[in-house]
């Protein structure tokens, strides 16, 4: 009986009247939407959907490529790119680059956390240290800090310091402002319990403060993360003589359109790991947040 | 009566221009356990807040004296979310073994078994029943309480009156609590003082039996003349707003 009317529903045939109070149907009509999800939101979840795009890409660019549809010289076949990676690990190029970029970027990235979380702390936690930096940092950050590279040319030539500086200044200024906002945004509430129970001011800065602020310096993080990959490949376009942004850059004058999509991959394959370390920083260093712990 | 924990005479209040409380005068003895009704606005947070030098904001005058030692639960339970029960518990505490001491508070509400969760793993009332393993632990001569079950379901709140009351008795501290609630504070309190426009217009005893029961009948009385006080006669409000 319960099935039938389950089917005569589904089918969007007409129902007859005193069916709809019959108990029996609603709790059918009831299991069947929490099994399906929500009637309307954008449809069942499935588990790495998210590939999908990514599959029908490569299925499309292979495709192309097998039909000679796309020209190598503009686009190179996936398997050619395959080849040229394998090439290139083999002769140990992409190696050696790879790590040239990725002690640049760290380098930059820990100047630019550090400082920005040192600053970000004496503007947050003192009036006076605000007064001082925070009017500074916000003019910094009117200007973006790629329109600083012809000045810091001049300051510090075209080699490594310069390119850590750019990297280091592009990770300082989210670091600042999310940290900065977060140690001066804690609640009011927070602050009168800390009054109440006598907490010192050393004891409320540790206890209340600072693990107040966390979530706000990890979407630093997140900011300065991505500012740390854009300035790295920027910086590797002004006469580098190594790294992947070297290497692509020499790719393009010889029009080995293969290497540039290697380092492109891998810039993306980067960005994409740093994006999850810092995911797993926050899960780690969050738990106390009812979103992680489900 | 013994020397009082609490002495306020002549308190005022101001913010900006709109004055809150305009002259206030009391007195709370050790171990007393006073409530304190009034209207929304009538100033019963204010006085609560001066007393716990919580209002910065203010302008004003008057004498107040409080104990040093003083806690205050709050409406919300105000637990810091990064920190375990536990570590809530003793926050600021000061004297030898202090998770001991914590862990024996957290006792005393029934949570000691949840001293290691988080404070998003609570129900809203044990959160409740944690802040206030928080204000006995530090054994305060003065609990200052703004509404604390206002926020809590009915049936949560009854459980808390009852634990509010019996640890009250046995750490014995004098006792503010603010409440619009009219059974509230003919259950739990000594003496009621009501609150409008600013001056405390009432202070009354709640009648007790020689064990300390409410006696029901002069409960009910007390009841009519509260409500009577707060503008409301047969359940109809009768003061103009």
């Amino acid at each position: 009986m319960n099935a039938l009317i389950g089917a005569t529903l589904e089918s969007g045939e007409e129902i007859p009247g005193d069916a709809v109070f019959d108990t029996r149907l609603l709790q059918h009509v009831t299991a069947d939407v929490a099994r399906r999800g929500r009637r309307l939101g954008p449809g069942e979840a499935v588990r790495y959907g998210w590939l999908l795009g990514p599959f029908l890409l490569i299925l499309f660019w292979s495709t192309g490529s097998a039909a000679g549809l796309i020209d190598p010289r503009v686009l190179p076949a996936p398997w050619t790119t395959a080849a040229t990676a394998w090439e290139l690990i083999r002769d140990g190029h992409l190696q050696d680059n790879l790590a040239v970029s990725a002690v640049r970027a760290a380098e930059g990235f820990a100047w630019g956390v550090g400082a920005g979380v040192l600053v970000a702390l004496i503007s947050g936690l003192s009036q006076l240290g605000g007064y001082v930096f925070d009017g500074l940092v916000q003019i910094k950050r009117a200007i973006p800090t790629l329109a600083l590279i012809p000045l810091v040319i001049l300051w510090f030539g075209i080699g490594e310091t310069m390119k850590v500086t750019v990297i280091a200044f592009s990770v300082f200024v989210p670091i600042y402002i999310q940290t900065h906002a977060a140690l001066r945004g804690i609640d009011v509430k927070y602050l009168e319990l800390a009054e109440t129970v006598g907490l010192s001011r050393w004891a409320f800065i540790r206890d209340v403060v600072l693990p107040g602020a966390l979530p706000g310096f990890l979407t630093g993080l997140r900011f300065g993360v991505l500012g740390a990959w854009l300035a790295l490949v920027v910086v590797e376009q002004l006469n580098a003589t190594s790294g992947i942004g070297y290497m692509i850059n020499l790719a393009r004058t010889y029009a080995q359109s293969d290497v540039i999509l290697v380092g492109l991959v891998v810039y993306a394959l980067l960005g994409l790991a740093s994006n999850a370390a810092v995911s797993l920083a926050e899960a780690r260093l969050l738990t106390w947040r009812r979103t992680f712990a489900q | 009566m013994t020397e009082p924990v609490v002495r306020v005479r002549g308190l005022v209040r101001r913010f900006t221009l709109r004055g809150v409380l305009n002259g206030v005068d009391l007195d709370i003895a050790q171990g007393e356990f006073v409530a304190l009704l009034g209207r929304s606005g009538s100033g019963k947070s204010t006085l609560l807040r001066a007393l716990a030098d919580l209002d910065h904001e203010a302008s004003g005058s008057g004498e107040i004296v409080v104990p040093r030692l003083l806690s205050v639960v709050f409406q919300d339970a105000r637990l810091l979310p990064w920190k375990r029960v536990l570590d809530n518990v003793t926050l600021g505490l000061a004297g030898p073994n202090p998770r001991e001491r914590a862990l024996a508070a957290l006792d005393e509400v029934e949570l000691a078994g949840r001293a290691g969760s988080w404070p998003y793993e609570l129900s809203g009332g044990e959160q409740q029943r944690v802040a206030l393993a928080r204000s006995l632990v530090r054994e305060p001569a003065l609990l200052l309480a703004d509404e604390p079950f206002g926020a809590l379901d009915a049936l949560t709140r009854i459980r808390m009156h009852a634990l509010l009351k019996r640890l009250s008795e046995i750490h014995n501290p004098g006792v503010l609590l603010v409440t619009h609630d009219v059974d509230e504070a003919i259950a739990l309190a000594d003496r009621v003082v009501v609150l409008e426009a600013g001056r405390l217009i009432a202070d009354l005893r709640a009648p007790r039996d020689r064990v300390g029961r409410v006696d029901p009948a002069g409960a009910a009385s007390l009841k009519r003349q509260l409500l009577a006080l707060l503008g409301v006669t047969d359940g109809v409000a009768t003061a103009a707003v």
